[in-house]
């Protein structure tokens, strides 16, 4: 853990309660393993191969013209923002807001004057990763709404997180000479009583090849009889890791909408707990996730359900391509007192080539016997049946199955609690399967050919 | 005129040969109604007309206007001009009607499948909110089966195989739907193939032939009379045990 020290935790600014609270997260930190493959949570993932040496937290870097292109074209896809947050390396870079009331606080943590323990509320305690967070961010992106105010656009947050390329000599390759950049965005979003808003946060990097580490934090509160919700896209480039931590909880009658879509990334993690902590309250989890080339997906939900009368909905619907793989494996958990809880947990994994692979595994937690759960999960190639359909109406085979996989995606895309990010996430979808689909159509000619061949001899 | 001509045609649905001898020639503008009890074989013989994965052809053509379907794919036998109505229309979730005909239309302006589909839609009393929706997701039954009545009208094939179009449908829908589809053959002169278990569809569509289908062959063959008699005494005179209907 060479560059990862107590001195350079404690080196980042901030009021004094921060900088203690990030000099005991690190000491925390110290006294705890890393995660490991061995543990449930991290079954099927690649997490033993992080070797937290190979990178050190990223200093500082400018936005660049990159990012500043990729900037750009987040503030024309989403031309209705109540404001747009720039945070490059998990540091906060620039706030504009645009019709925001001027009662909402967005901006560092600043914006929390003393308030100790803000942060951290939500997730308290978690593994080593959030300690990291908890210890090397260096800013803390703040949304927070008071009571009764409702937001008609959605508050945006661009995280520029810096990649570095092994030649060291490329637009992006700023890399400090001690590791690859690792950044730890943290967002705080917190609603009052009966308020409404829309957080969207993009977690983006050079596109290709460029190792980095990025470990995201992000922390949701819905005050009672609010509405939240949140969206989260992960458009990385090939090389990086993206290890990230949703944590939500929802008040007596919130409703609590989150929306995960990983599409970057050599290893993309993204876990949401969404605890239903007042009664009457409800959470919706939806998430996508798309691998091409060799890729490693994998989505972790926890819905959470502490109180009575409360609902939790999860769909979560992926593809892999290539040799890529997925994981999905969510827990709803009902714990004693949740009487009458209704809890629906649905994932679909399309498998477009032969070395891809997804794992699916849902699981039940159950204290309370007064409570209606269900989950379904399936795995497969594109559905036989669909293809024929399409194809009986004179579509052929691979434009058939083109249709079926976009009509997948934009069936989970379409439900993003943020409408105005659908188009944006559109195309995200539509980009990578161009090269997943292409991939497709060439393994069927070799297979034509070798078929062929052998019939042949 | 189009001409669609069966012939000898055996297929099989897994390891079970179900179709065991078809004769059938379908004249453009015709429509030729297949009956028979449950079990018969008449929606293989619906799938083996249009190249279902897992229905195979053993012996035997299929040929429109000379061209051989046998050994031909779906899409391409779509493409000649044969169009299935499926008895149990399929799912396809985020796929919107309009996205999948335009697709199938390739060449065929967007304002010009749009314009179709809300003629087709008006036609038939199909809801045109239902033209937004992904193909059958969130659809009732009824609305399953008019939906691929629009289809049908949009992509004006040659012929239409109708598996089972009546069933799910209530009184009046059926006679919208069996109007719509009589107005085609003279239309555009579309030749039908409608399999069906009960004769009820036959009131509003009038056939030029009925078949009656039982153990995989077409064993009699007639005019609109021979489904009355059908009505009547059932399916016993062609050996078909009573009950047996019950049994799919």
């Amino acid at each position: 853990m060479s560059s990862f020290t107590v001195d350079r935790a404690g080196a980042l600014g901030g009021p004094a309660w921060l900088k203690r609270r990030r000099t005991g997260a690190f000491e925390e930190l110290a006294a705890m393993p890393m995660p490991s493959e061995k543990e449930e949570v991290w079954r099927y993932t690649p997490i033993d191969e992080l070797a937290l040496d190979e990178y050190a937290p990223s200093d500082g870097q400018p936005l660049g013209p990159l990012g500043s292109t990729f900037l750009n074209a987040v503030v024309a896809d989403l031309p209705e923002r109540a404001a747009l947050v720039t945070v490059v390396d998990g540091r906060l870079v620039a706030v504009e807001r645009t019709g925001l009331p001027a009662s909402v606080r967005v901006g560092g943590v600043d914006v929390l004057g003393d308030e100790e323990g803000a942060l951290g509320r939500v997730l308290a305690g978690g593994d080593a990763l959030v300690r990291l967070n908890d210890a090397f961010h260096p800013d803390v992106v703040i949304v927070d709404v008071p009571a009764r105010v409702v937001l008609d656009a959605p508050v945006v947050v661009v995280h520029w997180c810096t990649t570095a390329s092994a030649a060291h000599g490329g637009p992006d390759s700023t890399a400090p000479t001690d590791g690859w950049p690792a950044s730890f965005p943290r967002t705080m979003v917190r609603l009052g009583a009966g308020s409404s808003g829309q957080v969207v946060e993009i977690v983006a990097g050079a596109p290709g090849a460029g190792h980095g580490l990025v470990v995201p934090v992000t922390e949701l509160s819905a005050g009672d009889g609010s509405h939240l919700s949140y969206a989260a896209l992960q458009v990385l480039g090939t090389d990086a890791w993206h290890l990230s931590r949703v944590a939500a909880v929802a008040g007596r009658d919130a409703t609590l909408r989150t929306f995960t879509a990983g599409f970057g990334g050599a290893y993309d993690r993204s876990r949401t707990d969404a605890l239903a902590d007042g009664t009457g309250s409800s959470t919706e989890l939806r998430s996508a996730y798309l691998g091409t080339g060799s890729q490693v997906h994998d989505v972790r939900t926890l819905q959470d359900h502490a109180a009575p009368r409360t609902t939790s909905d999860l769909l979560c619907k992926g593809a892999v391509a290539g040799t890529s793989r997925s994981v999905y494996s969510g827990l709803i958990r009902v714990r004693r007192g949740a009487v009458r809880t209704n809890a629906f947990q649905t994932n679909h994994n399309l498998v477009l080539d032969r070395g891809a692979h997804a794992d699916s595994v849902p699981n039940l937690d159950i204290e309370e016997n007064d409570v209606r759960c269900s989950h379904a999960s399936t795995v497969g190639p594109v559905d036989e049946d669909q293809r024929y359909y399409l194809e009986s109406r004179g579509i052929p085979p691979t434009r058939a199955e083109q249709l079926i996989v976009l009509g997948f995606f934009d069936d989970i895309v379409q439900r993003s609690p943020v409408p105005t990010l659908v188009p944006r996430l559109r195309r995200e979808v539509r980009l990578r399967l161009v090269d997943a689909l292409v991939m497709d159509l060439e393994e069927a000619d070799r297979d034509r050919a070798e078929k062929e061949a052998s019939e042949s001899g | 005129m189009s001409l669609l001509e069966v012939e000898g045609l055996h297929a099989s649905a897994g390891s079970r040969e179900v179709v065991r001898g078809v004769d059938l020639v379908v004249r453009g503008g015709e429509v030729h109604v297949v009956m028979g009890p449950n079990g018969s074989g008449k929606s293989t013989l619906a799938h083996a007309l249009m190249g279902r994965p897992g229905t195979t052809v053993t012996a035997g053509s299929i040929r429109i206007d000379g061209t051989e379907l046998v050994g031909l794919p779906a899409w391409r036998r779509a493409q000649e001009g044969l169009f299935l109505a499926l008895q149990q229309p399929i799912e396809v979730p985020g796929v919107l009607l309009e996205a999948a005909l335009s697709e199938a239309m390739r060449g065929t302006g967007a304002s010009e499948v749009r314009a179709r589909l809300a003629a087709e839609a008006a036609a038939i009393g199909f809801d045109e909110r239902f033209l937004q929706r992904p193909l059958n997701v969130d659809l009732s039954g009824g609305e399953r089966k008019r939906n691929e009545v629009v289809q049908l009208g949009v992509l004006r094939p040659k012929f239409a195989v109708l598996d089972e179009i009546d069933s799910g449908l209530d009184v009046d829908a059926v006679r919208t739907v069996a109007q719509r589809i009589e107005r085609a053959t003279s239309e555009w002169g579309l030749g039908v193939v409608a399999v069906t278990h009960f004769h009820r569809v036959l009131r509003e569509l009038r056939a030029d032939s009925v078949h009656v289908m039982v153990d995989g062959r077409l064993v009699a063959s007639g005019g609109p009379e021979l489904a009355e008699e059908l009505e009547r005494t059932g399916y016993r005179a062609y050996g078909v045990e009573e009950g047996a209907e019950g049994a799919a």
